[in-house]
């Protein structure tokens, strides 16, 4: 799909090509993908067939041992990763962690001290130019000429992409309308509040019909109500468009939320990636949490926890005392189906139950926790 | 060209022919989109419109007394060639002419338009977004610093016409095509002038993180060259060719030749000298040291265009030079920061 390794533009993938078919192909329905195992790591699967056919044009972001020093600190540090059209991936990181830098490289703003990337096929070092009219970017902070009105400001936007005349005002309008902000398109941008600014550049990224879509921060200091609007608008590109999106953010349930998979990234290094069940299952403990909730009286607590000790897999099992009839668990993962039915047979009525998987969190939270320990003993 | 190619995509595209690649080319002259931007921006903002009106009150004024000066010395003046060029140069009791005024005050309009011109973009966050459009980055800084020159020539010639619509209209003088041409080459001049403190302002506002204090030195730096340069001048001149008590010939050309060459690195100094040449044609040297042998036999007559241009050329090929290195040394500054900072 690339211009200098051979082949057509004519390969690009279709702009409102299903999403999902991407998302099925590991699972092996395309010829080159059978010589690899079912079970490989995205990165060999991809690699395999790129040697005989060229690169995988769903990969709109693929990088290899992408490196970044300054002076002596090493900003990123060999990372490899994928992302493909239909897709968001969260790259998930402590402030610092290299994720701004990452961002640059992928946008040729920022050159790689050693390793590559290739972004919708295109070395960004090498043709900036093309990779920046195909990718949109959100950056962290973003703003905008104040004394601009918002359909101004995305008109300059239109016009430093090559677009322009009733084309761009249509393409303005239809990205308008998407974000929600069609009504207040033509007041100055000084008056919006922060979180219409955040909608405004989704649709400053979106003016130049992107392939693929970056998000620095995209829901930082916005109110809850924002951020959902903002995650549903993303969660819509993508099953709409196939676009494919890298999000990046330092707030793990809403990475955990939206994204397809996740990369874990501290110190410039990325520790863990995959689907947010994979990172939980491999990574995190094998107990998970739960809070259940009985009709209390006539005993109900104590009857429900004598009936949970005895299954094999309970590990532990407390009255939680403000609420009456809640108690805490802590039992393994493959007990959980049983718990239900267990209480029922006690003849108990189950009136809540909430189950809490510790282990993405817990995960993330050592690894930002040994980023600062890191930081402190290298300031020492 | 290019429009062919668009012609046959839309007919393509009416068909029911995709093209190959929707995205197409980028636009081959990104600097001319943010020239076009930032033009528009420069002429409807609030700092144009106050300069404009306060140079264009120190233009009415200054040229209401010259001419009233001209007025009360036309009996004298009548065989004076360029009467029309007195209009810009003559001071009255009252003011200062138009060209020292207005000269002492025009680097204004190049620091004004160029102070903030790319920290004001990193403050406002808009930075990272443009540089992530499919633009070279040196676009950003060209364009701007085209646009900033664009601006200038408008309020200068703004200024001329000003001036030489109160002369018409009070004195009834036409300009011959003589003074229309000197008036000329004095805009060029002006706009390469006041484009060396645009280019020197835009250098500050990519080194300061701060607008205010890119300002600031922007500021300093024009009081310092044009209320200091004489004195530094003579200063530094005395220190290198000293004049003792009672110098000799030797010492006074030494110590004048320092002075003259030191004050030729001066923007200042330099738009100055150049403006005496091209709007008085009867300024025949700009060297203050002549000799009496030479001006012995002098018979005081007036340069022509061609001979005005050429006595003026080193001091217009020295501006433009500084023009070019300010602008010069803030592009490759603003090309090796890095994006983020």
């Amino acid at each position: 799909m690339t211009v200098d390794e051979g082949g057509g533009p004519e390969r690009r993938p279709e702009r409102l090509r299903p999403p999902r078919i991407f998302r099925s192909r590991p699972k092996g329905d395309r010829p080159g993908a059978t010589g690899a195992p079912p079970e490989a790591p995205p990165g060999a699967a991809a690699s395999e067939p790129s040697s005989r056919r060229g690169p995988d044009p769903s990969l709109l972001i693929r990088t290899r041992n992408l490196t970044k020093h300054y002076g002596d600190l090493v900003a990123v540090d060999r990372l490899t990763f994928e992302v493909r059209a239909g897709e968001i991936y969260g790259l998930l990181g402590p402030n610092g962690a290299g994720k701004t830098t990452t961002i640059l490289m992928l946008l040729g703003l920022s050159e790689p001290t050693a390793g590559e990337a290739r972004v919708v096929g295109l070395d960004p070092t090498r043709h900036p130019l093309e990779v920046k009219r195909r990718v949109g970017y959100l950056p962290d902070n973003a703003g905008f000429y104040g004394a601009l009105s918002g359909r101004a400001n995305l008109r300059y936007t239109a016009h430093l992409n090559g677009l322009s005349g009733p084309a761009a005002e249509r393409r303005i309008d239809e990205v308008l309308e998407q974000v929600g902000l069609a009504a207040d398109a033509d007041r100055r941008v000084e008056t919006y509040s922060r979180g219409m600014r955040q909608r405004l550049g989704i649709a400053d990224a979106l003016v130049k019909d992107p392939q693929v879509l970056i998000l620095d921060e995209p829901t930082i200091a916005i109110d809850p109500q924002g951020v959902a609007e903002i995650l549903a608008l993303v969660r819509r590109l993508v099953d709409e468009r196939g676009l494919a999106i890298l999000l990046s953010s330092h707030l793990l349930e809403q990475v955990q939320s939206i994204c397809d998979r996740v990369g874990i990234f501290v110190r410039g290094r990325l520790v863990a990636q995959g689907t947010v069940e994979e990172l939980a299952r491999t990574l995190g403990s094998p107990e998970v949490e739960l809070e259940v909730g009985v009709v209390d009286g006539a005993d109900g607590i104590e009857r429900a926890i004598a009936a949970l000790r005895s299954l094999p897999g309970v590990r532990s099992v407390l009255p939680d005392p403000p609420i009456p009839g809640r108690l805490r668990a802590t039992v393994t993962r493959e007990i959980v189906p049983r718990v239900v039915p267990t209480l029922v047979e006690a003849g108990l009525s189950v009136v809540h139950l909430q189950r809490r998987d510790q282990g993405l969190a817990e995960i993330y939270r050592r690894a930002v926790a040994a980023q600062a320990d890191a930081t402190v003993g290298g300031a020492a | 060209m290019s429009s062919i190619v668009t012609a046959v995509d839309r007919i393509a595209a009416r068909f029911g022919f995709v093209p190959k690649d929707r995205y197409g080319e980028p636009p081959a002259r990104g600097w001319l989109v943010v020239a076009g931007k930032e033009f528009a921006d420069h002429l409807t903002s609030a700092r144009f419109v106050v300069l404009l009106i306060i140079l264009g009150l120190a233009a009415t004024a200054t040229t209401y007394f010259s001419s009233g000066v001209i007025r009360t010395a036309a009996s004298a003046a009548s065989g004076t060639p360029s009467i029309f060029l007195r209009l810009f140069t003559i001071a009255s009791d009252q003011m200062p002419g138009f060209v020292a005024l207005v000269g002492f005050l025009l680097p204004l309009i190049g620091i004004a338009f160029g102070f903030d011109a790319i920290n004001g973009e990193r403050a406002a966050g808009t930075l990272p977004r443009l540089l992530a459009q499919p633009i070279h980055r040196d676009d950003v800084i060209n364009g701007k610093f085209v646009a900033g020159l664009a601006t200038i020539a408008t309020i200068v010639f703004a200024l001329m016409l000003i001036v030489a619509g109160i002369g018409l209209v009070r004195l009834g003088i036409v300009p011959t095509a003589a003074d229309v041409i000197r008036l000329l080459a004095w805009f060029l001049v002006a706009v390469v002038y006041v484009g060396f403190w645009l280019g020197f302002s835009m250098l500050c506002s990519v080194a300061l993180r701060r607008a205010a204090s890119s300002a600031l030195v922007a500021i300093g730096t024009w009081l310092a060259f044009t209320l200091f340069a004489v004195l530094l001048v003579s200063l530094i001149a005395g220190v290198i060719a000293p004049l003792p008590p009672n110098p000799t010939n030797e010492e006074i050309l030494a110590n004048a030749r320092w002075s003259d060459l030191l004050a030729r690195l001066s923007p200042p100094t330099l738009f100055a000298d150049a403006t005496a040449v091209l709007l008085d044609p009867s300024t025949r040297t700009l060297s203050t040291l002549v000799l009496a042998s030479q001006v012995d036999r002098a018979i005081p007559s007036t340069l022509s265009v061609t001979q005005s241009l050429l006595l003026a050329w080193p001091q217009v090929v020295a501006l433009v030079a500084l023009t070019v290195l300010s602008f010069a040394v803030a592009y490759v500054v603003f090309m090796r920061q890095e994006v983020r900072a």
